[in-house]
């Protein structure tokens, strides 16, 4: 018997369930949303309950190997991720959620080289151990949230008891590296000039700037093993948001999040006012309304509290401000459903004295 | 002064990566944005060369591409599409499995923490690769002052979170032959 | 009985080295039919040529077969010793064994073999080939030019200057082209205008030269000697004739804010307009997509929304209402001389391009095109030759000029070497330090390409006399950084990242074809490359001919092309053309269909089939006049020879003089009858 004959046998009667459907999109949260970006793996959660996409988490799931795995064996950077699309594929999923960047972008380099490369369809399952067809899709947070852009706009600008606190406010879109290269990898946004995380923002009802840095590249996986490197490369990052007048930077990517918001206390020199780094789970369940809590908005570096604080009280101001000028509004257009009232009344007054008058324009 | 040879290894990547590595023409583009080239010897468009025109050991040896961080700035923007990430990434693991890279002690430890834990969890347990990146790196007090705060904010997981299916992510490292 | 000679060429190594030439010319020697047979290294040499005439002498041959190579070649060449030699030269014929063999085959065994095949298939065709003699078609000495840029003066002027008729067609408002925009020109600074302005009147005032501008090429339909081309006249709303050019209109326009086409976009224009103050014609022409009274009439408002431009002529030049019309034009010949556009550098690309996101998608106010360089140092320019950036008209103080963009980048752009920026980038710099005697011009390059009369020359004067500083690396990024413009590139010579903190930016974006060149080509009948310039008919010695007989082509719709270039190509077409001109006849090969009145029953299929309408129908009388039926007839000066009447005629009744059924089934035995 053939090792991948063999494989398949042994998943036969293993652990392969029957095709399951009714339970929306694969989850893939992988190691930092389980250890330390337990924030963007709560806000996505709650962000998707509020918008009712229904996720399920990849049972037995395993580490992708970012970024070790590819960057010393190219075979085990491809196979650490199959497995996990293998499982999703035999869990009944054709969609798999990758929130984490870095994830994103190994599960599906790993998907299109088995589907390109020489040779590695027909490996695979000898490697994994497990059958495998390649049939799963993947797909990250950016792309889930923009496919609910819409959604996302209505409820935000839906009126509610807690007024939005993004209204207006600036905000940078950072996307990095792993969103968006390589292009090949990363389907559809403009590798250069990105543009689906602005939208996203834009639908949550705060400004995307226009700025400089959305895809240099903050450090990667060396916040450990080169601090002074991702230093160095997040405050060319930060400065250039800041300069642009953004009050926050928005991520999707846990290694970017740590980079900058870890290690944005060591990039100050003239004691800057830090800037908030947010995951945009978190940014678009603040627009949905959900409390800060349950999206794990206290887990952060550099404060979010009183940038929170500080967007509340901007939102109360402008929902007075818009409240006056909603009622002035209102009560002038009373004063002129008035005035027209008393015209109309005294123009039928004026063609009832007058008869045989033709009635209006029909009767021409 | 070296004396040039024909040893290069242009065949090897090639072989491993279908990219032809003399559709490098040297414009350096890739070395303009790479944001490790102030902090490294040889830039993207070095290694292309020395994978043209060798000698081998020059690019094999050199920790230049240890310091990649595989950002793929060069891949986007290169004209010629010659990829090289792709290529950095093959002169990597050509280096690592012949024993001849020079891997900067840190970095090696984080690569060899990372996947020891992979291989005995199945998923990365910080705690432990932080730890074993210690001892492996010997810089004991790197970042001790951050592990109080990554704990307060539930960063830290004490306890490894481990998959039943440990035993296949083994048999995986085994069979691409990566062993620890 | 046929007495044919073989001869097997083996064009040095071409042929030589796959194919056995001596073990094809034995094999043929035991061919029936065959008097001779034998192999020489270079056959269409003098030599080689007198071998072919003594053997037709010696051995008194009925038919000769050359295998060498394509008939394209060099089938003049033998035919041509054939007569000389006495034999009627159609009776000469040629095997290609090299593009249809040697060249595309590797097995020397197996390439042998089928050259043998090849050979005897031509010998079997030409026992069957009959003497015939060349037609004779009348030629119209007229030419069209198409395209108004320097290239197409240079040609209408030559032509028109050799004593014939020159039909001169722009499909903008003014002659001119690129030229008239540039400011200065290399290697010699000399003023743009200055050179270029009377020429422009020379070929306007010219008694040879009709001038159509605002025109396009609708139609065209013929072929050497004899095309009948139909010139579209775009609507000008303005009376040619009438119209004296005193500017009125242009002043009364209403509509002052539309960017300049002829400003590349940095000057504004009116909606009714002459493109620039030296413009031939000096008439304008009235842009409708535009003009007030054009949006007022498409959005359906019963009142003309404005009519200032004609309330203020006096001569009454300004209808509103005219269309498009289209005039006809006899000619002998027609050169294409469209020139090149700049690949564009904005977000919207066609496909296959990219654009340039680390750019900026030219969304940065300050980062420019060479053209729009132009236009700034241009004395006649928006800012009348003051180097003035455009976002907010100060003086830059540092300015990087990027060679290649566009450029020899298969990834986002043209894989090929637009050949001219290294050139005006080095003027660029010239410019720009002549004027800004304490500023900083800064080029990035991958190579200097710099090899014409003088060339290298003035781009080593930029860097040693005027201090430009050249940094060989390509450009990561370009943004925007409150008002500098930030530049990220590396210096491969000193191995070092280099950053700019740019006041402007100079992008030397790629050449290409000018939009539309696919479809006129088409209309001609001329193939264009994969990026579609004009393909010529042999890119060392028929540089200016296309691969339609009477077309020719000039300048830079041929490949990327300098001034000198354009105007040496243009004079090569003029001399082309005037050479057809020479003779009062042309002479054409026969082959053509050939009607066999005798079997011929008049259905007239062919007729219907014929793409070219040479076939009509004619009537046959008896002795006495009576007219007694009909068959078809086929026009030798209108037939090009496809052969599609052949194929559909029912009774067998036409053929091709050179392609009879007889001649190829022959070809076809040849193939089975000789294992």
């Amino acid at each position: 018997m053939s090792a991948a004959a063999e494989a398949t046998a042994q998943a036969g009667t293993g652990t392969a369930a029957q095709p399951q459907t009714g339970r929306g999109v694969a989850y893939y949260p992988g190691c930092s949303l389980h250890g330390t970006s337990p924030e963007f793996d709560l806000s996505l959660r709650a962000v998707v309950q509020a918008l009712d996409i229904p996720v399920t988490e990849i049972d037995d799931w395993n580490c992708c190997g970012a970024s070790s795995g590819h960057t010393t064996d190219h075979l085990l950077g491809v196979a650490l991720p199959a497995r996990n699309l293998a499982l999703a594929e035999a869990q009944g999923f054709d969609r798999v959620l990758a929130p984490c960047a870095a994830c994103y972008n190994r599960l599906s380099a790993a998907h299109l080289a088995v589907a390109h490369e020489d040779g590695l369809a027909e490996r695979m399952p000898e490697i994994l151990g497990r059958p495998f067809a390649n049939s799963v899709e993947v797909f990250n947070a950016v792309q889930m949230l923009h496919e609910a852009a819409e959604t996302i706009a209505e409820k935000a600008a839906a009126p509610s008891a807690i007024p939005n606190p993004l209204k207006g406010i600036k905000v940078a879109a950072y996307y990095g590296c792993l969103l968006v290269r390589p292009a090949e990898v990363c389907g559809g946004d403009d590798p250069e000039q990105p543009t689906s995380m602005d939208e996203v923002i834009s639908a949550c009802g705060a400004d995307p700037v226009d700025w400089n840095m959305k895809v240099e590249c903050c450090g990667g996986a060396f916040s450990v093993s080169r601090t002074a490197s991702v230093v160095r490369l997040g405050r060319a990052i930060v400065d250039d948001a800041r300069r642009c007048g953004a009050e926050a930077i928005v991520v999707a990517c846990p290694l970017c999040h740590s980079n900058l918001d870890l290690r944005q206390k060591a990039m100050a020199t003239r004691g800057e006012k830090p800037l908030p780094v947010l995951f945009i789970t978190e940014v678009v369940g603040l627009a949905l309304g959900l409390p800060a809590e349950s999206l794990g908005l206290k887990r952060h570096f550099v404060a979010t509290e009183p940038f929170l604080q500080d967007l509340a009280v901007r939102a109360a101001k402008r929902e007075a401000a818009e409240k006056t000028a909603r009622d002035e509004a209102a009560a002038k257009a009373a004063v002129r459903a008035a005035k027209r009232a008393a015209a109309e009344a005294e123009a039928a007054a004026t063609a009832a004295a007058a008869p045989g008058a033709p009635e209006g324009g029909e009767a021409q | 002064m070296t004396t040039s040879t024909a040893r290069t290894l242009a065949a090897e990547i090639l072989e491993a990566t279908g990219i032809n590595a003399a559709t490098c023409y040297q414009c350096g583009k890739c070395s303009a944005g790479c944001p490790m080239a102030s902090e490294s010897d040889l830039r993207p468009h070095q290694v292309m060369r020395r994978v043209m025109y060798g000698p081998r050991e020059r690019a094999l040896q050199d920790e230049s591409v240890w310091l990649c961080l595989t950002c793929e700035t060069c891949s986007a923007r290169c004209p010629n599409d010659c990829d090289p990430a792709r290529v950095i990434d093959a002169v990597r693991e050509i280096g690592f499995e012949s024993g001849q890279a020079v891997i900067p002690r840190a970095i090696s430890a984080f690569h060899k923490a990372f996947l020891a834990q992979i291989r005995s969890n199945g998923r990365l347990h910080e705690m432990g690769m932080v730890m074993e990146y210690k001892l492996r790196s010997r810089d004991l007090m790197k970042d001790v002052t951050n592990a109080p705060g990554m704990f307060a904010r539930g960063k830290l997981n004490l306890r490894p979170d481990r998959i039943d299916g440990v035993a296949e992510v083994k048999r995986i490292f085994e069979r691409c032959g990566v062993t620890p | 009985m046929s007495r044919i000679g073989v001869f097997v060429c083996h064009c040095g190594e071409n042929i030589a080295r796959t194919v056995d030439c001596a073990a094809v010319a034995e094999a043929l020697k035991d061919h029936p039919g065959v008097a001779v047979a034998e192999d020489y290294k270079y056959m269409c040499s003098d030599p080689g040529q007198a071998l072919v005439k003594k053997a037709i002498e010696e051995n008194h041959l009925t038919g000769v077969v050359v295998a060498a190579c394509s008939p394209h070649m060099h089938e003049k060449t033998f035919r041509r010793a054939c007569d000389q030699a006495g034999l009627n030269k159609f009776m000469c014929e040629m095997a290609n064994v090299r593009e249809h063999c040697s060249w595309i085959h590797e097995d020397r065994k197996e390439a042998t073999d089928k050259a043998i095949d090849i050979t005897r298939t031509i010998v079997e065709k030409v026992k069957h080939n009959r003497p015939l003699e060349t037609i004779s078609i009348p030629v119209t000495k007229r030419a069209l030019v198409i395209g108004g840029g320097i290239a197409g003066i240079q040609a209408a002027l030559d032509i028109a200057d050799g004593g014939h008729e020159v039909v001169l067609i722009e499909k903008e408002a003014s002659i001119g082209g690129h030229m008239s925009q540039l400011s200065e020109t290399f290697p010699t600074l000399d003023c743009s205008q200055c050179i270029l302005t009377p020429r422009m009147v020379e070929a306007y005032q010219h008694p040879n030269i009709k001038l159509h501008t605002w025109s396009e090429v609708e139609k065209v339909e013929g072929y050497i000697g004899n095309f009948e081309v139909t010139i579209r006249k775009k609507a000008r709303s303005v009376n040619e004739d009438l119209c004296n050019g005193c500017g009125d209109c242009q002043a009364a326009c209403p509509a002052k804010k539309i960017p300049s086409e002829f400003e590349a976009g940095l000057g504004k224009r009116t909606a009714i307009y002459v493109p620039f103050p030296q413009a031939v014609p000096n008439i304008p022409v009235l842009d409708r997509e535009n003009c007030t009274l054009f949006k007022g009439r498409r959005k359906g408002l019963a009142k003309d929304a404005c009519g200032k431009c004609k309330e203020t002529c006096l001569k009454d030049a300004i209808d509103y209402d005219t269309e498009d019309t289209f005039v006809t034009e006899a000619v002998g010949a027609i050169v294409v001389a469209t020139g090149f556009k700049l690949y564009d550098i904005g977000r919207d690309q066609p496909e296959g391009l990219k654009g340039y996101g680390e750019y900026g998608y030219g969304e940065v106010p300050d980062v420019i095109d060479g053209l729009q360089f132009e236009r700034l140092a241009s004395a006649s320019g928006p800012t009348e030759g003051a180097i003035l950036r455009p976002s907010d008209g100060t003086e830059p103080k540092t300015v990087v000029f990027v060679h290649c963009v566009g450029s020899r980048d298969p990834e986002k752009g043209m894989e090929y070497c637009s050949k001219i920026c290294c050139m005006y980038n080095a003027k660029h710099t010239m410019l720009y330090k002549h004027k800004v005697h304490d500023g900083r011009a800064v080029a990035f390059y991958m190579d200097i390409r710099a090899g014409g009369k003088g060339y290298d020359e003035f781009s080593r004067r930029a860097i040693e006399e005027d201090g430009a500083e050249y940094i060989r690396g390509r450009v990561s990024r370009i943004f925007r950084d409150g008002d500098k413009v930030k530049v990220w590139g590396f210096d491969t010579l000193s191995d070092e990242q280099v950053v700019i903190d740019a006041d402007m930016v100079v992008l030397a974006t790629a050449i290409r074809p000018q939009d539309g060149i696919r479809e006129l080509a088409q209309k001609l009948s001329v193939s264009t490359d994969e990026h579609g310039f004009i393909n010529e008919a042999h890119p060392k010695l028929r540089p200016v001919e296309t691969n339609t007989a009477g077309v020719f082509v000039a300048g830079a719709c041929q490949a990327p092309r300098d001034i000198p270039e354009a105007v040496a190509m243009a004079s090569a077409t003029g001399a082309k053309v005037l050479g057809l001109f020479s003779a009062d006849e042309l002479e054409r090969e026969p082959a053509v269909a050939v009607v066999d009145e005798s079997t011929c029953i008049g259905c007239m299929r062919c007729e219907l089939v014929c793409p070219y309408g040479a076939i009509e129908q004619r009537e046959i009388c008896t002795v006495d006049g009576h007219v007694c039926g009909h068959t078809a007839y086929v026009n030798p000066g209108v037939c090009q020879g496809c052969g599609t009447c052949q194929a559909v005629c029912l009774s067998k009744s036409v053929e091709l003089q050179t392609f009879t059924d007889e001649q190829v089934y022959s070809e076809i035995n040849a193939l089975s009858m000789w294992e």
